[in-house]
């Protein structure tokens, strides 16, 4: 079932999204596409398309944001198949002005665009037990213990991460096997592994990802990697943990 | 060895409370057996497009093959012995690469919805992989069983035979088309896996490399085609250098 719904401002080129819309917690909710024409403006997102479309045309839809500048993650969506941020997403690019959006498959769904990555994002901290493992009694009167500089550089590279899921929505072993940890969890665990605070051995690492749900099962179809919208470096992270792990 | 099975089983660790080392051995196995089966295939489809060069290189070759400088007049033994190494590795290569196959319709659709969505070239790769990987489990069996039981059978007109008035072509066609895509989709998932090389270098070469063993490949299996088809009402008649001068 498809509906058409128009926005017209000013000039410009006219485009149409077709937006998945489906409400889980509404029995009488139906899955279908939706289709919103609007007029392009200069510079303009697919959050301010989105957001135009939510203040002008249909105030029901649902889509997720916060920071609308490429930091927070929450704006992930499928857009034209890839998984891509609405807010660092050009409407311009699509050369003829159809666009269509859909929820990031892998994570529970909300409605409509809406998905709940945060529940996801912190099941898998906790079982990547992604915090710093450390005998040491912390005194904050002293100086921190010194990092070489080319490490804490390392691990700020990894750190970017803004857990947006694109990584696993762009893998297709995670598509099909949902026990899989992805990117984003062995990325994580490249982090740790290679801050000297974290005095975590690669046997302690590997009963945490030493399996088929964990670096084992990673198949190397890199969308990860060519999808990560922080461009971070997960397949030579990712090889890096597999060296380690078959050596323990 | 069963009770830590058993312990396993219960506890989804072993014995000394720790995770199982099996999946590490089979990944590295898996990558192992991959690497021993391509460097074989590069050489394999080189020595088999001799027959380019001529008949006299190819028979020189496969004699070399036999061991004529040991035995005299060749050994079709030591051919079996390597087909025979060669089959344990691709068995034990298919079964290890086998887990990583969707194991259900649920898997295999949603592999199939996504990868069709997403349009990406190295997810795209995979469904070659594992339609190349499945077919060879028959195609490559039947060749190097073939290999095994009758290898004095190779020689420009002897495989020549077999291609041609043995109808073994649409085999070897499709051997050559799968064989070659697995190889080089597997090379490639190798480097990236173990993050050996640079991906998007190695990926260039290896496609480059593809299309020259597609296209050796090809033209040898065309020159058999024409040699069988010549010699087809001597079949059975072996090739001799001396015969041929």
């Amino acid at each position: 079932m498809n509906k058409s719904h128009t926005y017209d401002h000013d000039s410009g080129r006219k485009i149409t999204l077709s937006i998945f819309r489906y409400n889980p917690s509404n029995p009488a909710s139906e899955p279908s596409f939706r289709e919103y024409t609007l007029t392009e403006t200069p510079g303009m997102t697919l959050y301010i398309a989105l957001t135009k479309i939510y203040t002008s045309i249909d105030h029901d839809l649902s889509f997720d944001f916060v920071c609308r500048a490429g930091i927070c993650g929450s704006c992930a969506m499928v857009v034209n198949g890839k998984p891509r941020l609405a807010c660092k997403t050009l409407t311009s690019e699509f050369a003829d002005a159809r666009i269509t959006l859909m929820p990031l498959p892998t994570f529970k769904h909300n409605k409509d665009l809406s998905v709940d990555t945060g529940n996801w994002m912190n099941a898998m901290s906790l079982k990547v037990e992604s915090w710093i493992h450390s005998k040491e009694q912390t005194d904050i009167s002293r100086i921190e213990k010194r990092v070489d500089p080319d490490t804490a550089d390392e691990i700020f590279e990894l750190d970017r991460c803004i857990e947006c899921g694109i990584c696993l929505a762009s893998c297709s072993t995670r598509i099909m096997r949902e026990d899989f940890i992805g990117a984003v969890g062995l990325n994580r665990v490249a982090r740790f592994s290679i801050d000297p605070h974290d005095e975590r051995t690669d046997e302690d690492f590997y009963e945490l990802i030493g399996d088929d749900n964990g670096i084992f099962g990673c198949m190397s179809l890199m969308g990860c990697e060519d999808h990560c919208p922080k461009h971070l470096p997960l397949q030579s992270r990712i090889a890096y943990m597999r060296r380690k792990m078959v050596k323990v | 060895m069963q009770q830590e099975h058993i312990i396993e089983l219960l506890t989804g660790k072993d014995s000394r409370k720790k995770k199982s080392r099996i999946p590490a051995r089979l990944d590295l196995l898996q990558s192992v057996t991959g690497l021993i089966l391509v460097l074989f295939i590069l050489f394999h489809l080189l020595f088999e497009s001799s027959i380019l060069l001529g008949k006299d290189a190819m028979y020189a070759l496969t004699k070399g093959f036999e061991m004529s400088f040991i035995f005299e007049g060749g050994e079709p033994l030591v051919i079996s012995f390597l087909a025979l190494m060669i089959f344990i590795v691709f068995i034990l290569h298919a079964f290890i690469a086998t887990r990583k196959f969707p194991a259900s319709y649920r898997e295999s659709i949603r592999y199939r919805t996504h990868a069709k969505l997403l349009k990406h070239e190295d997810t795209n790769l995979w469904f070659i992989q594992i339609s190349t990987g499945f077919m060879m489990f028959f195609l490559g069996s039947v060749h190097l069983y073939t290999m095994m039981t009758q290898p004095e059978k190779i020689g420009p007109f002897a495989s020549a035979d077999r291609v041609y008035s043995d109808t073994a072509w649409p085999l070897y066609l499709l051997l050559l088309v799968s064989v070659v895509l697995h190889a080089g989709a597997g090379v490639y998932r190798l480097i990236v896996k173990w993050g050996v090389c640079d991906r998007t270098r190695s990926k260039t070469i290896i496609k480059a490399a593809t299309a020259f063993y597609l296209l050796i490949g090809l033209v040898s299996l065309g020159a058999y085609i024409r040699i069988g088809y010549e010699h087809r009402n001597d079949y059975g008649q072996r090739y001799h250098t001396e015969v041929s001068r």
